[in-house]
């Protein structure tokens, strides 16, 4: 090692070159990437939300099949305030999770069951078939479970109240306790369930050690805290501050 | 030091020298990515890459490092190459991407990577660096894949996805141990095998820095 590497030129020189050289590499890559990056991403979203519904099973999720199963579907975006459809925002870019960070298109909650927090003023719905008469809809839910927030899509028949499937697609709950959201046996306890009982604006939906066989279902073993929060983001989005008043025009059509 | 050939340099790290039974170096990472074998499988291949390029980047312009700053270009370097990996897994292995998290970010701070790039390629030539490199990912990825097969198989019955052991849950015979998925049981299993690999290679016990003496007894202390 000669002396002349510690000289204050010499280390210049060597940090400005080797920056250089580090970020022509990492910027390339991040630029040549990008697309597949953003494909992946949509994929993954648009897989989340055709699993949840119970329209596709995750093996058979091919991009072929998720596209073609995804475009029957309408994307709309709601007043949650107002249960009304906004035609100034368009769906394909709006950013449900990012609204709610944001104090402008969002709210702190006061009464906050479902622990998220900040509510956002408009959300997502996916409508499958005719939009004005949908054979399911969907909507995203989210809340606190006992150690994570869970995120997931509740799926609807077209009256607005018979539940078609619900799935999470993000959690961090112990495995083999809360975890066992996942499990589709407990899952498929879900399809045929109510949300509402009859003229009542109340979700009645969740899970119960005794259900009641028209709108729960059996809870998790060992997972009482995981249980709670899952009938608490529930009932949360399918009541008056969530997807409620959305959902009653679709009940008052039957 | 004379004896160093590639293929010693390249395979005493998986057993005889291995980062995570020997050195207990990057025990984080190891605790964290080997719930299934899919994913502990991607990480070695992730640290590998990148031991084997530190290492190889370091070597080439060793003669050229000033010392004041060679830990930073260490890091320079790792960290390009770790970005590289993650912008890559990114784009060609999304959902395991997902799983890794920030574990793949977190190669940067692996003890193993940095160890490697100041212990051996600061002093030796590009080529050796290089089969170094892949030697010590080796030995890191051996001991994830070890400890993500007995977590997956019996925290989930199955290997790489594919069931083995038919779950209680769906109608099978085999209880799963949900213990097996949490951290803590990479811990006992990284424990069980720093003493099968010690008991293999004795040389490998550390002379204890001091002996407990006896305690007490009732009578001396009256």
């Amino acid at each position: 090692m000669s002396k002349s590497n510690d000289s204050i030129k010499k280390t210049l020189t060597v940090a400005f070159l080797l920056c250089l050289v580090c970020s022509v590499i990492v910027s390339g890559a991040a630029v040549a990437l990008k697309p597949l990056q953003v494909a992946n991403q949509e994929h993954d979203r648009r897989t989340n939300i055709l699993v949840a519904a119970g329209l596709i099973q995750p093996r058979e999720a091919t991009r072929e099949r998720v596209n073609a199963e995804f475009d029957k579907i309408q994307v709309k975006v709601v007043d949650l305030r107002t249960g009304q459809y906004v035609d100034h925002i368009n769906p394909n870019e709006f950013d449900q999770l990012r609204a709610a960070a944001e104090p402008a298109t969002s709210e702190r909650l006061a009464v906050d069951p479902a622990g998220i927090r900040r509510l956002e003023h408009y959300g997502l719905v996916y409508l499958v078939g005719d939009v004005d008469n949908p054979d399911r809809i969907i909507i995203p839910v989210r809340g606190s479970g006992l150690w994570s927030t869970l995120y997931g899509f509740l799926a609807l028949e077209g009256d607005g109240s018979t539940i078609a499937g619900l799935g999470f697609y993000q959690h961090a709950e112990t495995p083999g306790l809360g975890g066992e959201v996942d499990n589709a046996n407990w899952k498929a306890q879900w399809p045929g369930k109510r949300v509402f009982a009859e003229d009542s604006m109340q979700p009645r939906l969740g899970l119960a050690s005794n259900p009641d066989p028209d709108h729960q279902v059996d809870t998790l073993a060992g997972a009482t805290l995981t249980a709670r929060g899952v009938t608490n983001l529930l009932q949360f989005w399918t009541g008056e501050r969530g997807y409620g008043p959305f959902l009653a025009k679709f009940r008052q059509g039957v | 030091m004379a004896t160093e050939t590639p293929k010693t340099v390249l395979i005493n790290p998986v057993f005889k020298n291995n980062p995570i039974a020997l050195q207990v170096l990057g025990v984080c990472s190891a605790l964290a990515v080997t719930t299934s074998m899919s994913v502990a499988l991607v990480m070695t291949f992730a640290v590998i890459f990148v031991t084997a390029f530190s290492n190889l980047s370091v070597s080439l312009i060793r003669n050229h490092i000033p010392t004041s700053i060679r830990i930073i270009v260490q890091m320079t370097i790792i960290a390009s190459l770790v970005i590289l990996v993650d912008q890559v897994l990114k784009a060609f292995a999304y959902d395991i991407s997902r799983q890794l998290s920030v574990f793949v970010g977190l190669i940067i701070t692996n003890c193993i990577v940095m160890g490697r790039a100041e212990a051996y390629a600061m002093k030796n030539g590009p080529g050796m660096s290089f089969m170094d490199g892949i030697g010590n990912g080796l030995g890191y990825g051996m001991v994830l894949l070890v400890v993500g097969f007995f977590r997956e198989l019996f925290g989930a019955g199955s290997l790489f996805g594919i069931q083995i052991l038919e779950l209680s849950k769906d109608g099978g015979w085999y209880v799963a141990n949900g213990m097996m998925l949490l951290p803590p049981s990479a811990f006992f299993i990284i424990g069980l095998m720093i003493w099968a690999i010690r008991s293999w290679y004795p040389e490998q016990n550390e002379v204890p820095e001091f002996k407990i003496t006896h305690n007490t007894k009732p009578g001396e202390a009256m």
